[in-house]
């Protein structure tokens, strides 16, 4: 079947079996960023934002993406870079396999709730696994994060 | 991985309900257990596109559609001020945000899942579950009832009752060891057990306050609990009163965990 979406804000036409996931049409597509961790539906890896919500494309019935939204971190490459930015100053990760899924959740976290304490920012992001246990510099990026985002919208300069 | 050789995104309820009366065919709801326990079918049914996705508040009751995710359950304005914060306490330890975005209420109830947080406090709550052919049943009894081939369109849970969901895990996101969850309302305390691990079920209901302190040694002594990789009867059986009664603390002071 095709099925046509529109992804990264450019409307795409793609070839999908019947029980092809959205992560299977997005690799075919060429969606580099998206990756399946776990094969158990855990890890967070494959996360894309869907109608402006953070999904597990792996589960995500292809046919089900038809008409809708979809952006991958190919399409957020500008927040991706800047938090990006604050995982490497953190020194937050050895591996780096983990971080495609983990930014793309912390974006949506950033969206949704812009002022999330550690405790809240813990709880949304619970459902990405990095298997360095690479945690600690993970949430000091987070919240260095959080604190510019919110620094910037009240007008004040980032140190 | 679930297997299907032809996809149709249902136009109403009739048809969905007509093409599942075939054996090789089955209703995608989250496609989140779907997936994993490797369904082999001809016809994959999606009612995505039938507005089963709203959590509607009348005079006596909450309606919550079917395909309604179990992060709308986590975030409802409407449900978290009908019963406290029972349904975060309940759906926020599943995975992650990602996959309550995705899982969906009527999945989890069909699927009378031997692992379910949201049916052991749905049974709390005396919930009625609404089939497209036969109506309304009450979850206390869809829940003993075998895989059918109607659809779950609505779950509906009566106003004016209070509730609290506690659970126990090994790790964060994992399943439950076991689920307990209380509700009081007018017919006295409701005490339901989950992650048994079997399909939820009513320990006990009708109690007062008073009564029930007393009375949970016994109803855990009572229960039917089982072994797997997870824990074993005994530790169930061990955590099973401390559970219950923290539930019960919850749903009667109003505290979260």
């Amino acid at each position: 079947m095709t099925i046509e979406f529109t992804l990264n804000g450019q409307p795409v036409s793609a070839q999908a079996q019947a029980d092809d996931s959205l992560y299977t049409v997005l690799r075919a597509l060429n969606i580099a960023s998206v990756k399946c961790g776990c094969e158990t539906t855990n890890c967070g890896l494959c996360t894309v934002h869907m109608n402006g919500r953070a999904v597990l494309s792996c589960s995500v019935p292809a046919p089900r993406a038809a008409g809708q939204q979809v952006v991958t971190l190919e399409g957020l490459q500008e927040q991706a870079k800047e938090f990006g930015g604050y995982l490497a100053d953190e020194g937050a990760e050895q591996c780096g396999f983990c971080a495609p899924g983990l930014i793309m959740n912390v974006l949506a976290l950033a969206k949704e709730n812009p002022h999330a304490t550690d405790a809240e920012a813990d709880a949304y992001l619970a459902g990405n696994l990095c298997r360095c246990s690479g945690y600690m510099g993970q949430r000091r990026a987070i919240r260095r994060y959080l604190d510019a985002l919110a620094a910037r919208e009240s007008g004040e300069v980032r140190a | 991985m679930a297997s299907f050789q032809q996809y149709v995104m249902a136009r109403s309820l009739e048809e969905a309900y007509e093409l599942n009366q075939k054996k090789s065919s089955v209703i995608v709801a989250g496609n989140m257990w779907l997936r994993l326990c490797g369904a082999r079918k001809q016809t994959a049914i999606d009612l995505s596109a039938l507005g089963l996705d709203r959590i509607e508040e009348t005079d006596t009751e909450l309606v919550l559609g079917a395909m309604t995710t179990l992060r709308q359950l986590e975030q409802s304005a409407a449900l978290d001020s009908a019963f406290g914060g029972a349904f975060a306490q309940a759906v926020s330890p599943i995975v992650g945000t990602q996959f309550r975005n995705t899982a969906t209420l009527g999945g989890s109830v069909y699927g009378r899942f031997g692992f379910s947080d949201v049916s052991t406090l749905l049974l709390a709550l005396g919930a009625t579950v609404t089939l497209h052919h036969r109506g309304d049943v009450p979850l206390a009894q869809f829940q003993q009832e075998p895989w059918d081939r109607d659809i779950v369109t609505h779950i509906r849970i009566p106003k004016g009752q209070r509730a609290a969901v506690r659970s126990v895990r090994l790790t964060a996101t994992d399943f439950p060891v076991l689920v307990c969850a209380a509700s009081a309302g007018a017919d006295g305390l409701r005490l339901c057990v989950g992650a048994r691990p079997m399909r939820a079920m009513v320990a006990a209901e009708g109690l007062a306050p008073g009564e029930a302190e007393q009375a949970i040694e016994r109803i855990a002594e009572g229960l039917p609990l089982g072994t797997n990789l997870r824990a074993s009867e005994v530790y169930r059986r061990k955590i099973a009163p401390v559970l219950l009664g923290r539930a019960m603390q919850g749903c009667l002071t109003g505290e979260g965990e």
